[in-house]
């Protein structure tokens, strides 16, 4: 209870701090998953408005996940005290059944109790009580589906989680922050100049990126409850390509103090620069493994652009890549286990996927201007950049490729996209 | 000596682009009839509009002015290329004499790319450029602390169409003066 109250107060400050964004990301689904498991979900009980809201976001996010597959409850009247008839919904096809409602509470806000069953075990799995005021319907909501998702799947759900993006429309750049299902979009930034490279700080409350705003790259951390911000780097030369630490107190960052891009590491205020590996060439786009033991990073070192590792503490870089001439942007899976980047195959830019105990590798996409891959943290999704009739979107795909969606603004290119960790 | 030669230079280079209007140039004209009709024709001295010259070509005001090739300000590179082509030295030479000039102007200079492919590691090829070009500077006897050379990657594009003409646009280092950025 206290900490729900303490994540009601950052939703305040965040609204203050933050502009709210006209321009709404819209959602399309274009792919599902083989194996989907039926789930139904009620609609809850209460005032109708409310449950109505409430009810639809959990089941499209169960649904954009690609994992499940929903069975169509009828209007069936059920609340999270009934006990349901486990055969009936069995027999309807339904493997888990989510019943609840909300209620208003004596001083005005709300209470809303669920309760997840197995039809197949005849027995309830999973419960809740939620407590929210009138503009947290949507939070509440995503908590909910991130209980089912988990219960169901084994793993974390992303539901609650948020994702940063650059937003470019005539003349103006906004960095803008949004729930997962791109909804309640707030700008962070707005900018005449260019900004890129947001990177969710490991505790999700500041973003390092890259802007313009002095005619050259500086690199800025931003912390989004207050929306102050300070340089991290501004050195002679360009600054870019912030990645975080795990521990959040460090930045990997790329300089050109001595002519061409090279790896540094700074301290997030931006003291102790030290210079991380060095090339002859361009070395650019760190980013730590989860373990903090290794940089991954692309280097033109070898003729092209591959990507390589080093270990943090010194040693000589490995190449990871072999496959074409052209593979950019690592990003390490949340497990450390599997590495996203974007390769050029005919001329195409697609976003691939290497098991790094195996070297195996897929192409995820079919897309031919992919860009900046971001991890969903449980790593079972990856956010893009790409291209559909000349126009930026983002799009998700699963680490298998079989899940697919898109989100896009009107009239606007979207790019840069950052997934954020969980929310604590 | 050579100082003199290579303003000599300069100047040719600066007349040629001058005489690109309806005027005839001023040398051909006095090297022309010498006997006849035209005696303030000899009396234009080419002494004095080559100090004139001198003073304007390397001044603040040339910036600014279109007939000064200061006033050029890109440099172009061939794809996949990070090499400054000899159709610029001869305006590296002029941008590098200005520098030299005057001490106290500093020089931001913008490398670009085009877009394809990912936006660092375009940062990093438009860095490239704009590395070659602050090298070309230094050698032509630029002063390190006058120069800062920076990417702007894919993010300003000069074309914003998808086709190569305007792809070579874009891959170019762009030279500012203190005031400019």
């Amino acid at each position: 209870m206290k900490k729900l109250k303490s994540l009601f107060f950052v939703g305040i400050f965040l609204a203050t701090a933050v502009g709210v964004s006209q321009a709404q990301l819209s959602i399309e689904i274009t792919g599902a998953g083989a194996q989907r498991i039926p789930v139904a979900v009620a609609d809850f009980a209460g005032e109708r408005v409310i449950t109505q809201a409430l009810t639809s976001v959990v089941r499209s996010d169960l649904e954009r996940s690609g994992l499940f597959l929903m069975v169509d409850t009828a209007g069936a009247l059920l609340n999270e005290g009934t006990v349901p008839n486990y055969p009936e919904w069995k027999a309807k096809g339904a493997d888990a059944l989510a019943a609840g409602s909300v209620n208003v509470m004596p001083d005005g806000r709300y209470e809303t109790r669920f309760r997840l069953h197995d039809t197949q075990k005849q027995a309830a799995i999973a419960g809740q009580a939620l407590a929210h005021n009138a503009t947290q319907i949507r939070t509440t909501a995503h908590r909910i589906a991130d209980i089912i998702y988990e219960k169901l799947t084994g793993e974390r759900g992303i539901f609650s989680t948020r994702i940063a993006y650059v937003v470019k429309s005539a003349g103006r750049y906004e960095l803008q922050i949004a729930d997962a299902d791109g909804n309640g979009a707030q700008v962070a930034l707005a900018s005449k100049e260019p900004i890129i490279s947001p990177a969710w700080s490991p505790d999700g409350g500041r973003l390092a990126y890259v802007s313009f705003e002095a005619k050259k790259p500086v690199v800025y951390v931003h912390d989004l409850v207050t929306g102050r911000r300070h340089v991290a780097a501004n050195f002679k030369g360009s600054n870019s390509a912030p990645a975080w630490s795990p521990d959040g107190a460090r930045l990997a960052v790329v300089l050109t103090k001595n002519g061409n891009s090279q790896l540094y590491v700074v301290n997030v205020d931006g003291s102790g620069v030290t210079r991380l590996a060095g090339s002859s060439g361009i070395d650019t786009e760190p980013q730590f493994s989860p373990d903090g033991q290794f940089i991954y990073f692309t280097s033109d070192r070898g003729g092209s652009p591959q990507i390589y590792r080093q270990p943090v503490d010194g040693g000589p870089a490995q190449r990871i890549t072999f496959d074409g001439n052209y593979n950019v942007t690592p990003r390490l899976s949340p497990d450390g286990k599997s590495l996203a980047y974007v390769s050029r195959d005919s001329g195409r830019f697609r976003v691939t996927i290497m098991d790094l105990g195996t070297r195996q590798t897929q192409m995820l996409t079919d897309t031919a201007k992919d860009e900046s891959p971001s991890f969903s943290p449980n790593g079972r999704m990856i956010l893009f950049a790409t291209e559909v009739s000349g126009r930026g979107v983002l799009a998700a795909v699963s680490t298998d490729g079989r899940v697919k969606h898109r989100l896009s603004v009107q009239a606007a290119d979207v790019r840069e996209p950052a997934w954020g960790p969980f929310s604590k | 000596m050579r100082k003199f030669l290579a303003l000599s230079t300069s100047l040719i280079i600066l007349t040629a682009l001058v005489g690109c209007g309806s005027q005839p140039a001023a040398p051909e004209q006095a090297g022309a009839g010498v006997e006849d009709r035209s005696p303030s024709a000899v009396s234009t001295s080419p002494v004095t509009p080559v100090t004139v010259g001198q003073a304007d070509l390397y001044g603040i005001a040339a910036l600014k002015d279109p007939k000064s090739p200061l006033s050029k300000r890109n440099i172009y590179f061939d794809y996949d290329s990070y090499v400054v082509k000899d159709e610029f030295k001869s305006l590296l030479d002029h941008h590098a004499k200005f520098l030299v000039k005057n001490g106290q102007m500093k020089m931001l200079i913008q490398g670009h790319a085009d877009e394809r492919g990912s936006r660092e590691y375009n940062l990093a090829l438009g860095q490239k450029r704009s590395e070659a070009v602050r090298k070309a500077l230094i050698l032509l006897g630029a002063k390190d602390a006058q120069l800062e050379s920076v990417s702007l990657g894919e993010e300003k594009p000069a074309c914003m169409e998808q086709s190569e003409s305007c792809w070579a646009q874009n891959r170019r280092g762009d030279m500012l003066y203190s005031g400019e950025f």
